[in-house]
């Protein structure tokens, strides 16, 4: 039974919000998967001093019972424990900057050149990509709307709320440079498992640059108030092998050229 | 299908952080300049072309081409 449980867990991946999920979604990119680490770095921590300052805490409220203690203490001065109590958590604090500022400066690091730029424009109330390095000339050669899926017309197996009728299609293990901007309002382009949430501020574009290390299908939603149907404005992205990306583009430049 | 060639616009160091809305108006600015110096058909502006069409939103370079047939665009051509 424990077996059947962990094979489970392996072939299914958590790339979309589960009910009463309590973690982080599985981590797709290094980004992500920084932020799971530095968020068990800090936990560490937080668990320590939680149960430290519990314990002290049951103490003196257990100790220093009015009845079973009534004449109280009149300590005003103690300069070793202050220094103590000073030292201990900068020094926990400082356990907790180094992994979070290495975190930090990385996103900034620019490694590698990306080798796609693909276009994330929101509108009320879906999203607009455009995949435009082959462009030869101003038209859009891909360019696709990608609406929710509504209520009522799921498929079996289908996640309401979170599906959408054309995904971003990705290659797998290639740097990728997402600009994000929208056409109307303010909205933001967030996956948690790729680690990303990009603001779509009117008038800019926001770039944020991701490399999904696995295939599969990733969802996400909308997340800056932009309206009445902010919460129906899902994302998904699909990474698939980098063999398969040319196909796969191209299968969609053919019905869908020029829509926008 | 044959394998396409991966490629887009650099990282350009002059435009180190997350706006990049500068980026890509200063590659569309930088391609036209280079053909008004060089011509309509000159080779070396394909390269500025690709960029700014990479970078910029549809409706961004539709917006300054019909500024620019206008007279209207605000930026050093």
């Amino acid at each position: 039974m424990i077996v059947l449980e962990c094979l489970f867990l392996t072939i299914a991946p958590c790339d979309a919000a589960e009910p009463w999920q309590l973690g982080s979604q599985d981590a797709a990119t290094p980004m992500m998967q920084g932020i799971i680490d530095l968020h068990h770095d800090i936990f560490f921590f937080l668990i320590l001093i939680f149960v430290f300052v519990s314990w002290i805490l049951v103490r003196a409220l257990w100790h220093f019972h009015y009845k079973k203690n009534p004449i109280p203490q009149r300590i005003v001065h103690g300069t070793t424990i202050e220094i103590l109590w000073t030292i201990f958590p900068s020094i926990i604090l400082m356990f907790i900057a180094i992994p979070s500022f290495a975190l930090l400066y990385s996103m900034d690091e620019v490694v590698v050149d990306p080798a796609i730029t693909i276009k994330a424009i929101g509108h009320q109330w879906y999203w607009t990509y455009e995949y435009s390095d082959y462009n030869s000339s101003d038209e859009q050669s891909l360019t696709f709307d990608s609406y929710t899926i509504p209520e009522d017309d799921p498929e079996l197996g289908q996640s309401r709320l979170l599906e959408v009728d054309n995904r971003v299609v990705v290659p797998e293990k290639t740097h990728l440079r997402i600009i994000v901007t929208p056409a109307d309002v303010p909205h933001s382009w967030a996956v948690p498992s790729l680690g990303v949430k990009c603001d779509a501020v009117p008038g800019r574009l926001n770039q944020t640059s991701i490399s999904v290390q696995r295939e599969g299908v990733y969802y996400g939603q909308c997340s800056e108030i932009c309206g009445t149907n902010h919460a129906f404005m899902p994302i998904v992205v699909e990474a698939v092998p980098r063999k398969d990306y040319g196909s796969r583009v191209s299968n969609q430049l053919i019905p869908k050229t020029g829509g926008a | 299908m044959a394998e396409i060639e991966l490629k887009t616009a650099p990282a350009d160091f002059r435009f180190p952080t997350t706006n990049q809305s500068r980026h890509c108006f200063t590659r569309y600015i930088e391609f036209h300049r280079c053909v008004a110096a060089k011509g309509e058909e000159s080779s070396d502006c394909g390269k500025f072309a690709k960029y700014y069409r990479s970078l910029c939103p549809g409706e961004w370079i539709d917006k300054w081409n019909e500024q620019r047939e206008n007279g209207t665009f605000p930026g050093p051509l």
